[in-house]
């Protein structure tokens, strides 16, 4: 350290407030830089949800489900494939993990808002999200050969968007229930299983009669049937009870992390 | 210089009370972790206050409840009994912290960050933070503005969580363990930037348990044991609050007997040479010699601060 005598005097002046924009937009996107330089992240998070689209369309490439070209369909489901990813684990798991850290105590104690944590990681995980989508959508209309009418596109992809949030809930009741060490393999061993279950990879008609039946228990299946009303293709319930069913869901998690939360004030911050 | 202070407030409730007397305040404080049988107690009843231009160490072994304290007066932690301020304010006022900057150890800064990302992130929760080059040639950080966190050897990550602390161009400082893993080096060169941080009228916390960077840096000593404040003033105060001898001498008297001895707060051995801490040394003496006629090499010296800290400790162990 060479410090010279460069501090200048503590300024008289504290009334003023920093610019809220500028301090929201410049969290958001470190915390959107971390997670993209993450090579790890990047990959299954990103690249997972795109591969899997390009290899199931040109699997069943020329079939139907739900009713309309199988490249469609799946533009719907593995969408929410990546989506719920990028939610589960740039979100909802990092917030878990990170709590207890360092870190973050060095941002409690500046005079950071705490709401803008959260909103950062939200807005950062949600671009995550968003560029999946759009780079899915890119496949979709040129080797998936997929035709909609643009209020389809617009409709789907802002659905696909939107299911961010319940899953963001999720990662985080995870994150808390079963500790930050633990969270990310527990949540790949109970998520991947869930996936398949709820028909984001593999159309849900195509899945032997039990799965089907548990599908109704699982999160991403209504989430995924809620995207797949916007293109025609639902096969069953009506969108009103699917967002219930989310809605319900996002609160039972968000209670469990709040419950985490204040038991762990008292205790990690020594 | 007393072993439990009455709280730092001025008795009459003066109007010419101004709130840069006292930047931070313990009035009291107590913090207990966990509930009922099993509750423990990290500290009790503590007072503490933090004036501007001064350098403050509080001094103690492993758990004895430093970080605790840093905690309270940041609002990290809210106690469990008596009251925490900051500036005059609740210590989790965001105005408050908008005059704080604090270097806490550096678990799970995120490694893919930039050093000048992390600066002006900082920066940017400050109304009016220090210019990003300022904070950068004040905490030695040239030429790594564009490297990653995790790119960064250990010490210069401990210079980028300092440059972090000086970005909003705060009134009080705090720094817990600021030099530990340091070479001895940088540490001085740390301890010259506090003294000139203290110099320029702030105020400035750490912990540690290095005594002679209390001895050293600080101005005032708190020395917690226990969760308590066992001893609270001037290094040198501390010294002759202890006011014990060290005996070193040649002899094979062995330690557990000498240890048994009036007035011996502790015996060790290394080799050849006997080392006891005493009080008063005359009696100490005439018990060596006649019990080993044979003593040689002996010297009677001042305990150092941190022979001065294990007579402390030690008697607050016997008192309870």
């Amino acid at each position: 350290m060479t410090i010279r005598a460069t501090i200048p005097p503590t300024a008289t002046r504290r009334s003023a407030r920093p610019s809220t924009f500028r301090l929201y937009r410049t969290e958001s996107r470190q915390e959107f830089l971390k997670l993209i330089r993450v090579p790890i992240f990047a990959a299954t998070t990103v690249a997972l949800p795109l591969m899997f689209y390009v290899i199931f369309g040109i699997t069943f490439a020329g079939q139907q489900a739900g009713g309309v070209g199988v490249t469609t369909y799946l533009l719907a489901t593995y969408g929410a494939f990546g989506v719920i990813g990028a939610a589960l684990f740039g979100f909802g798991i990092s917030v878990a993990v990170e709590r207890g850290q360092g870190w973050m105590k060095l941002k409690r104690v500046s005079p950071m808002p705490p709401l803008a944590y959260f909103v950062a990681k939200v807005v950062a995980s949600v671009t995550v999200a968003a560029v999946i989508v759009a780079l899915m959508f890119v496949l979709g209309a040129t080797i998936g050969g997929v035709r909609m009418p643009p209020t389809q596109w617009v409709a789907l992809g802002l659905t696909l968007l939107a299911g961010a949030l319940p899953f963001s809930a999720m990662g985080l009741a995870f994150g808390y229930l079963v500790g930050p060490n633990s969270a990310p393999a527990v949540l790949n061993l109970a998520w991947l299983p869930m996936a398949f279950a709820s028909g984001l990879w593999i159309p849900i008609s195509q899945l032997p009669d039990f799965v089907q039946s548990i599908a109704g228990y699982l999160p991403p299946y209504h989430f995924v049937q809620l995207a797949l009303g916007t293109i025609g293709a639902s096969q069953g319930g009506s969108p009103a009870m699917h967002l219930a069913v989310l809605l319900a869901f996002t609160t039972g998690f968000l209670s469990v992390a709040a419950w985490g939360y204040r038991r762990d004030e008292g205790r990690t911050y020594g | 210089m007393t072993t439990s202070r009455p709280p730092t407030t001025v008795a009459t409730p003066a109007p010419a009370r101004r709130d840069f007397q006292v930047l931070a305040e313990l009035r009291c404080a107590s913090k207990t972790y966990g509930k009922g049988g099993t509750a423990v107690a990290a500290v009790r009843d503590l007072d503490l206050a933090v004036r501007p231009g001064e350098v403050l160490a509080v001094l103690g072994p492993n758990g004895a409840g430093k970080s605790t304290a840093i905690s309270l007066l940041t609002g990290l932690t809210a106690p469990t009994g008596g009251e925490a301020l900051l500036f005059g304010q609740h210590p989790r006022s965001i105005t408050a912290r908008q005059r704080i900057g604090v270097m806490l150890q550096s678990s799970g800064v995120p490694e893919t960050l930039r050093v000048r990302e992390l600066l002006t992130a900082f920066r940017g929760y400050y109304a009016d933070p220090l210019p990003v080059e300022t904070v950068i040639a004040a905490a030695g950080l040239a030429g790594l503005e564009n490297r990653l966190f995790g790119a960064l050897s250990g010490g210069q990550q401990r210079r980028v969580l300092f440059g972090l602390a000086l970005c909003g161009n705060p009134d009080l400082l705090f720094f817990d363990e600021p030099t530990t893993g340091l070479d001895p080096e940088i540490r001085r060169t740390l301890w010259a930037t506090l003294r000139e941080l203290a110099g320029s009228g702030r105020g400035v916390v750490l912990t540690t348990h290095y005594l002679e960077e209390a001895d050293v840096l600080a101005d005032r000593v708190v020395v917690l044991d226990n969760g308590r404040i066992i001893a609270d003033g001037t290094t040198s105060a501390i010294k002759s609050l202890a006011q014990g001898r060290r005996i070193t001498a040649r002899t094979c008297v062995p330690v557990a007997e000498a240890a048994q001895w009036p007035e011996v707060r502790s015996a060790t051995r290394e080799g050849p040479w006997l080392t006891l801490l005493v009080g008063t040394p005359e009696p100490v003496l005439g018990a060596l010699l006649s019990r080993d006629s044979r003593v040689s090499g002996l010297t009677v010296t001042e305990t150092s601060l941190e022979e001065a800290f294990l007579i402390l400790t030690d008697r607050t162990e016997c008192a309870a």
